[in-house]
């Protein structure tokens, strides 16, 4: 399978099962569709050289190209075939590995963000901290699970996880304890709105967390709109200098600026312009807002033509700043096509329910994050582990070729099939699609690849 | 090649082989937390 198309001047050829991207020009950009379409070599010829003729092409450069191609084609970079279908449902089964929990250490906020999906913490439940033992016992159970995985991932998360700050830290300190003896390499990530941060939240999550996720949504008034304290007060003001402190100190290890947009500000470009050019800030993240289709704030059929611009132009200008020598990070142009993920992660995905966990202040265990308070998707808990095998068996079999729809898209070994939550929120079962989601999702795989041509071209030129 | 430039990329028919590990990070344990995507993933195990 191919994907073609064309971007900011730029004429992309994919090739789906390979993962080889091609830059070309027009008329090998048309040879290649006319070769996928079955057409006559002797046909194609005629209608390129009518075509092009005029600019220059001759029958000598046709006869070039069809030789690249078939260069490509055997080198097994062109038109290459799906070989990994029968491989795919075996990924999952292969065994009961957990690498990464998120911890719900806190489940109230200092905010109250209506969009949250969170429910501004209390995922739809009751309000509550994780007390230390329960948090241990999860630090326990992951690793009790963890095989022979070296590398654990765990996510200080809520609610607004520095209302448990203490707890975090003695976490930090236990995990660090045990890491040598069990021979795990823990990664700590914060996920904080900012409002809790001090000097020693900034010492102790420089020293000890691997990422930091900071809540901003950008402009003042996009941030205020929703990102408000519960007597409706806007947080920007406050939070805004303690992230740029935080950042700051950082001293160049992970962080995202983390913005959620909603229907009020499709343009969302400006918000994380702002954040970039204004406020200095330069990994960024905006994600598209998950809320049900009946909220204000949900993104539109009207929203959507808008949004896929905006992230052209991101796309552009991100071109732009590199090569002004003042590149900014944007998390879902982040693609590592030399050193990314092997065909395994490609097809199963997330891996919600199976190696990735989110654990509540009283020890549930939900598939992930956006699971929790839905007692169908309550898997079991901390202590005697995964109890609803139906549950697990359920998300072992979302991957990239457990979808209908998925059948034919170009995009299924770059997303595995999509978020499962997504899928759920949106048609009601987690083997559905988001076809919304789909579309943004395939815009910024192609605006990431159009990047990496873009750049690629610098720095053969 | 004249005409088509080629980026470096992953073989992923070869990663079918020497592949799978499972120490990559996982994805919405970054900073999404609201949609799946892998192809921002590093391997950790392909430097």
């Amino acid at each position: 399978m191919i994907h073609q198309y064309k971007l900011n001047g730029y004429n992309i050829v994919l090739d789906i099962f390979s993962g080889s991207v091609h830059v070309t020009d027009d008329a090998s950009y048309d040879m290649i569709a006319m070769l996928d379409e079955g057409r006559e070599r002797d046909e194609i010829t005629s209608e390129i050289l009518g075509k092009y003729a005029a600019d220059g092409l001759t029958g000598q450069d046709v006869e070039d190209i069809f030789s690249d191609i078939d260069e490509l084609t055997q080198a097994g970079k062109l038109f290459s075939r799906d070989v990994y279908e029968g491989m795919a449902f075996d990924l999952k089964n292969k065994s009961n590995v957990i690498k990464a929990l998120c911890l719900l250490v806190s489940h109230t906020c200092n905010l109250s963000c209506e969009y949250c999906f969170a429910a501004q913490g209390k995922f739809h439940g009751k309000a509550g901290l994780m007390d230390f033992e329960t948090g241990k016992r999860a630090l326990d159970f992951l690793v009790e699970n963890s095989g022979f995985r070296k590398n654990l991932e765990v996510d200080f998360f809520g609610g607004e996880p520095l209302m448990n700050f203490e707890v975090c830290k003695q976490l930090v300190e236990y995990a660090r304890s045990i890491e040598k003896e069990k021979n795990k390499n823990f990664r700590f990530t914060l996920t904080t709105n900012g409002v809790g941060v001090t000097d020693e939240v900034i010492e102790w999550a420089n020293r000890e967390c691997h990422n930091v996720v900071l809540s901003l949504d950008g402009r003042k008034g996009v941030n205020d709109r929703f990102r408000v304290d519960i007597k409706g007060r806007g947080s920007y003001d406050t939070i805004v200098p303690k992230f740029q402190k935080f950042v700051k100190e950082r001293g160049g290890r992970g962080y995202y600026m983390r913005g959620t947009f909603t229907h009020f500000n499709p343009d969302f470009t400006n918000d994380i312009f702002h954040m970039a050019d204004d406020l200095g800030f330069t990994e960024l993240s905006m994600e598209p807002v998950v809320a049900s289709p009946d909220s204000p704030s949900a993104l539109t059929k009207e929203d959507l033509p808008v949004i896929l611009e905006q992230y052209e132009i991101l796309a552009k200008d991100m071109i732009r700043r590199e090569k002004e020598g003042k590149p900014i990070t944007f998390y879902h142009y982040m693609i590592n096509l030399e050193h990314g993920p092997c065909i395994y992660k490609r097809i199963s995905g997330c891996g919600s329910g199976t190696e990735y966990m989110a654990v509540t202040a009283w020890g549930d265990l939900y598939p992930c994050h956006q699971f929790v308070g839905d007692p169908d998707y309550r898997l079991g808990d901390i202590w005697n582990g995964v109890t609803n095998e139906a549950v697990r068996e359920s998300f072992r079999t979302c991957n990239a070729y457990a979808r209908e729809e998925c059948r034919d898209c170009w995009a299924k070994l770059y997303c595995s099939g999509g978020c499962a939550a997504n899928a759920y929120h949106s048609t009601g079962d987690i083997h559905g699609v988001y076809e919304y989601g789909c579309e943004i999702f395939k815009k910024r795989i192609e605006c990431a690849i159009m990047i990496k041509a873009a750049l690629g071209q610098m720095e053969n030129t | 090649m004249k005409h088509i430039m080629t980026l470096n990329t992953r073989d992923m028919a070869k990663s079918a082989l020497n592949g799978g590990c499972g120490e990559c990070q996982t994805s919405c344990q970054s900073a999404c937390k609201t949609s799946c995507g892998i192809a921002n993933q590093d391997c950790e195990n392909d430097k």
